[in-house]
């Protein structure tokens, strides 16, 4: 019992995380039709900007709300210099995006040196409580909480405001949504841009879990993320969501059961659902 | 008086077919307009140029007696010239409300304010609940707009077309693809638009009965051309229209009326 209760909160903070990178992808991909391959670009600058801003102040939030800047920013630089000149054209996404990818991840050897570089939790979230035989890490069941929380405040938003109707309402029909005479770019521009803080303040978070940070993080959490949105529907927000604990659960159990197949599992997933839903696993009349 | 809206010389060129052919058409503020015309006619094409889906190979639009030359659809909407569409255009996931709401808030600038909530704009959900009950949708106001029936999903549409305020009403063909029974309520709530007398409506249908019952006046459109204008009964009387058109449709809606 304890063994499950330790692969399952393990794997429902690793979905966590892939949750805070797939939902900006998810909304980017469902409200303008963009393919983001950049995206993982931005969890790693979140990783190394935040974790920069964390030792330089000795403060976990002040790093977490560097992440989450860089993110802003950055996402506001992608999306003016790489995605709009590219709208409505995939194959010309894929290419641009992907390259930007390599161009972050380079830079980051540029900037920050091209080793590892590891990170400790912050003292007041190391160690872990225990009961009796079950040991709960407090930084992961702190990622889980985070997690949560963040998903409340995004349907909060997406539910409960005009903002959020304009989202919605765009990931379903942007052309209607213009049709009605709402500028939909600057709408987007505000997704993009809260969807990269988001994939930044992942990679934040992720630094102390995983404790080192590498340049090529942002491309492995990436491809997980675009196996989420595929997997949770794409614009699915709440999809999303379960789609990223589904992933993370799967490996986390995997690793353990299966060692040798746990590399595979999220494409075998990903394979199933397109095989037998090919709109994703939690598409359903109400969500947005 | 000046005419809310006219065309000068509009035509519309699709390889080598004028769709729509140098049509001078005018209409008063307040005014109901049906056109009519065989299916081919150019009354949708003409619709399209009117609100900016298409812009014309020659000849112009003035509204207010300001040229539309340069407007997209957006600004000719923020102008007050708005249109409902042929096939139903609703956002399915969202709630009948919803989508009134979204038409309402439209009308303003987008704002990013993340924390307050909907309720908070009352007089936005009041507006959306008022013009959902002026189409007779007042009892299905929390129902997601895809469980709706066709004639209910076309009601939405109007009340959201209602919602964007503007002058004039372009309505394509609104009892397209409904049943028999639900004709009359789309009839009752178009009706009670024209009756509430803030609104210039254009008016595509096949319906000769609704049409004679809405209509200020009738123009017919045959090959793109502008083939007649006039009151319902000069366009009745016309032998023009009754050789090209009308014909035996003319006998056989009269027989009905």
């Amino acid at each position: 019992m304890d063994l499950f209760i330790n692969l399952f909160i393990n794997g429902l903070a690793t979905g966590m995380l892939i949750f805070l990178l797939a939902s900006g992808l998810t909304l980017i991909f469902g409200l303008m039709d963009v393919l983001n391959f950049a995206h993982g670009g931005l969890f790693v600058w979140g990783a190394y900007s935040g974790i920069f801003a964390y030792t330089w102040s000795g403060s976990f939030i002040v790093g977490i709300l560097g992440a989450i800047v860089t993110g802003f920013v950055l996402g506001w630089v992608t999306e003016k210099l790489i995605i709009t000149p590219v709208y409505g054209n995939h194959v010309q996404q894929i290419l641009i995006t992907l390259g930007f990818m390599l161009v972050l991840s380079e830079l980051i050897k540029v900037v920050f040196g091209p080793n590892g570089i590891p990170v400790e939790v912050p003292s007041y979230l190391a160690g872990s409580w225990e009961f009796g035989e079950v040991i709960l890490i407090k930084y992961r069941i702190f990622i889980i909480f985070i997690g949560f929380v963040i998903f409340g405040i995004f349907q909060y938003v997406l539910k409960k405001t005009k903002i959020g109707l304009i989202v919605r309402a765009g990931v379903m029909d942007k052309e209607m949504v213009q049709v009605l005479g709402i500028n939909i770019k600057r709408v987007f521009l505000f997704v993009f841009m809260t969807g990269s803080a988001m994939a930044a303040f992942g990679g934040m978070l992720m630094a102390p879990y995983s404790g080192v940070i590498y340049a090529e993080m942002g491309m492995e959490y990436a491809i997980l993320g675009f196996i989420v949105v595929v997997i949770g529907g794409m614009g699915s927000f709440s999809g999303s969501l379960m789609a990223a604990i589904l992933v993370g659960l799967a490996g986390s159990f995997m690793a353990y059961y299966v060692p040798y197949l746990s590399l595979a599992v999220n494409m075998i997933l990903m394979a199933i659902v397109l095989i037998f839903r090919p709109q994703g696993l939690f598409t359903n009349a109400k969500e947005g | 008086m000046e005419p809310i809206i006219r065309t000068e010389n509009l035509s519309i060129q699709f390889g080598g077919h004028r769709a729509v052919d140098g049509v001078n058409f005018k209409m008063q503020a307040k005014h109901f307009k049906s056109i009519i015309g065989p299916n081919g006619a150019g009354k949708t094409t003409f619709f399209n140029l009117l609100s900016g889906e298409l812009k014309p190979t020659e000849g112009e639009i003035f509204l207010r007696g300001k040229s539309l030359a340069s407007d997209s659809s957006i600004e000719r909407t923020r102008k007050g010239l708005g249109r409902s569409f042929q096939i139903t255009n609703v956002f399915p996931n969202l709630t009948v409300l919803e989508n009134v709401r979204l038409a309402v808030q439209s009308r303003e600038k987008v704002r990013f304010n993340f924390i307050k909530h909907y309720l908070q704009y009352k007089a936005i959900t009041n507006e959306a609940v008022e013009k959902l009950e002026q189409v007779l949708l007042g009892n299905k106001v929390n129902a997601v707009a895809s469980q709706l029936s066709h004639g209910e999903k076309r009601k939405l549409e109007i009340a959201m077309l209602l919602a964007l305020n503007t002058e004039i009403l372009l309505l394509d063909e609104p009892t397209a693809g409904m049943s028999l029974e639900e004709v009359p309520t789309i009839l009752e709530v178009i009706r009670s638009i024209k009756e509430q007398g803030d609104k210039t409506i254009l008016l595509i249908e096949h319906k000769m009965d609704m049409i004679l019952d809405l209509s200020d006046s009738i123009m017919v459109l045959f090959n793109g051309k502008l083939l007649a204008d006039g009151t319902p009964s000069e366009i009745m009387d016309n032998e023009t229209v009754q050789n090209a058109y009308l014909g035996g449709l003319y006998d056989e809606q009269l027989i009905k009326t």
